[in-house]
């Protein structure tokens, strides 16, 4: 066990027998001796986490066999991250864990404080371990804390991008929602557009509008906006933009229901508005718009 | 690079290519209205279907072909402006004022005939 280097640094400082056993216990060798003490102890340390999880009412979604088995499984790849020092696997199970209970309503701070009950639990028992020889201990936690910390870290950061990715998921469902293209008549679209536009918003509707325009070879399209209340100078721009982009695509576009609030937004920064064909309500829209396709809709009882 | 020209009645087809220069654009300019004498055509379809990127020199080359060919008593429009094409050109102040535009050849053709009922 013990490695016979003769090095000329230490020669006065401890006594080679000394020297030797310092030098004996490489970084790996300790980590390999704790990963060894984790094994062997895994069932009562495990019980020990289990319980102080309980005791510290965390994870109170999930049931008493659902966290014994993520408890096993999570001690499974930490032993396993600190004993091949690499931490993709342990990265690819967060991610997997979190996706599975995030839908549950499992909170960050439950995670967080989950995985530092374990690094604590894990550490007392190196204490016990460790305590009539104080300067070995020291070692093995030289060895043991960086490794924890960044087992910790990965776990805490996977868990977080994996709720960013569900909320940026979700955005994007609720703006995809709130702007349905719709053609109520052949060639003639209408895109309702109801509540706040940003500027996100707003791009991604003139993104589908276009879209709308070619998939359905619309000739004209009615942009409603009853339902906007207000608008600031970017978002009027980017309609005035809609408006001209659909121009391109061959398409006339006519504006609905303007607010005096809108109305006055796109007098101030000067939009042409000869260029935007505008009807005050939606019926009015829909009425013109038929005219421009050549559409004559009336009662039967006038029909001749 | 060649662009093809088509004749179709009293209109002529250019299909613009993908990766136009310049001097391809300037060649354009005269060589279809060139086509529009020899021919005497009374309209033009330009298709930009498989322009993915226009700039600006290109846009203002479109306007300068609509307006020479109508000084030569015809009618141009652009079809085929792809919509992140179309998006892009907003957002860059290209707006080919003064130029008509449809949805593909189709429409083109049938906006030109239109036209041409009208001129009649």
């Amino acid at each position: 066990m013990a490695k016979r280097q003769n090095n000329p640094q230490d020669a006065g400082r401890a006594t080679p027998r000394e020297a030797e056993l310092v030098r004996s216990e490489a970084p790996s060798e300790l980590l390999r001796e704790l990963v060894a003490h984790l094994r062997q102890n895994r069932t009562q340390l495990r019980e020990e986490w289990v319980s102080r999880i309980s005791e510290t009412r965390l994870l109170t979604a999930m049931t008493k066999e659902e966290i014994f088995a993520e408890a096993t499984s999570v001690y499974d790849s930490y032993v396993e991250a600190l004993e091949t020092e690499t931490f993709e696997a342990l990265q690819a199970y967060a991610r997997n864990l979190s996706e599975r209970i995030i839908p549950r309503g499992v909170e960050t701070h439950e995670v967080v404080g989950i995985v530092l009950l374990l690094r604590d639990v894990l550490a007392r028992s190196l204490f016990a371990k460790y305590q009539t020889d104080f300067k070995k201990l020291n070692r093995i936690l030289d060895a043991y804390e960086p490794a924890a910390n960044r087992i910790a870290n990965t776990v805490a950061v996977g868990f977080v991008q994996e709720r960013e990715r569900v909320i940026r998921q979700q955005q994007e469902a609720i703006r995809e929602l709130s702007t349905p293209v719709l053609q109520v008549r052949e060639r003639l679209l209408i895109l309702p557009i109801i509540g706040v536009i940003d500027p996100q918003r707003a791009r991604q509707l003139t993104e589908q509008l276009l879209r709308g325009i070619r998939t359905n070879r619309a000739k004209v399209v009615v942009i409603d906006i009853t339902g906007v209340a207000a608008m600031d100078a970017t978002v009027a721009n980017h309609l005035v933009q809609t408006v001209e982009a659909s121009r391109l695509l061959g398409a006339t576009v006519i504006v609905t229901g303007l607010s005096p609030e809108i109305a006055q937004t796109l007098v101030t920064i000067g939009v042409d508005l000869g260029k935007m064909n505008t009807v005050g309500d939606l019926q009015g829209g829909i009425e013109q718009a038929e005219r421009l396709l050549g559409y004559k809709v009336g009662p039967l009882a006038e029909a001749r | 690079m060649e662009v093809p020209i088509l004749k179709q009645g009293q209109v002529l087809i250019a299909t613009f290519q993908a990766a136009l220069s310049d001097a391809d654009l300037k060649h354009l300019r005269i060589g279809l209205v060139e086509q529009v004498v020899k021919f005497r055509s009374r309209g033009v379809i330009v298709d930009v279907t498989a322009m993915d990127v226009m700039d600006s020199f290109a846009s203002r080359t479109l306007r300068e072909i609509a307006q020479m060919i109508r000084l030569r008593g015809a009618e141009t429009v652009i079809v085929g402006i792809q919509p992140e094409v179309a998006f892009a050109m907003v957002q860059l102040g290209l707006k080919l004022e003064g130029v008509a535009t449809a949805l593909d050849l189709e429409e083109g053709l049938e906006y030109l005939h239109e036209k041409f009922k009208e001129t009649n």
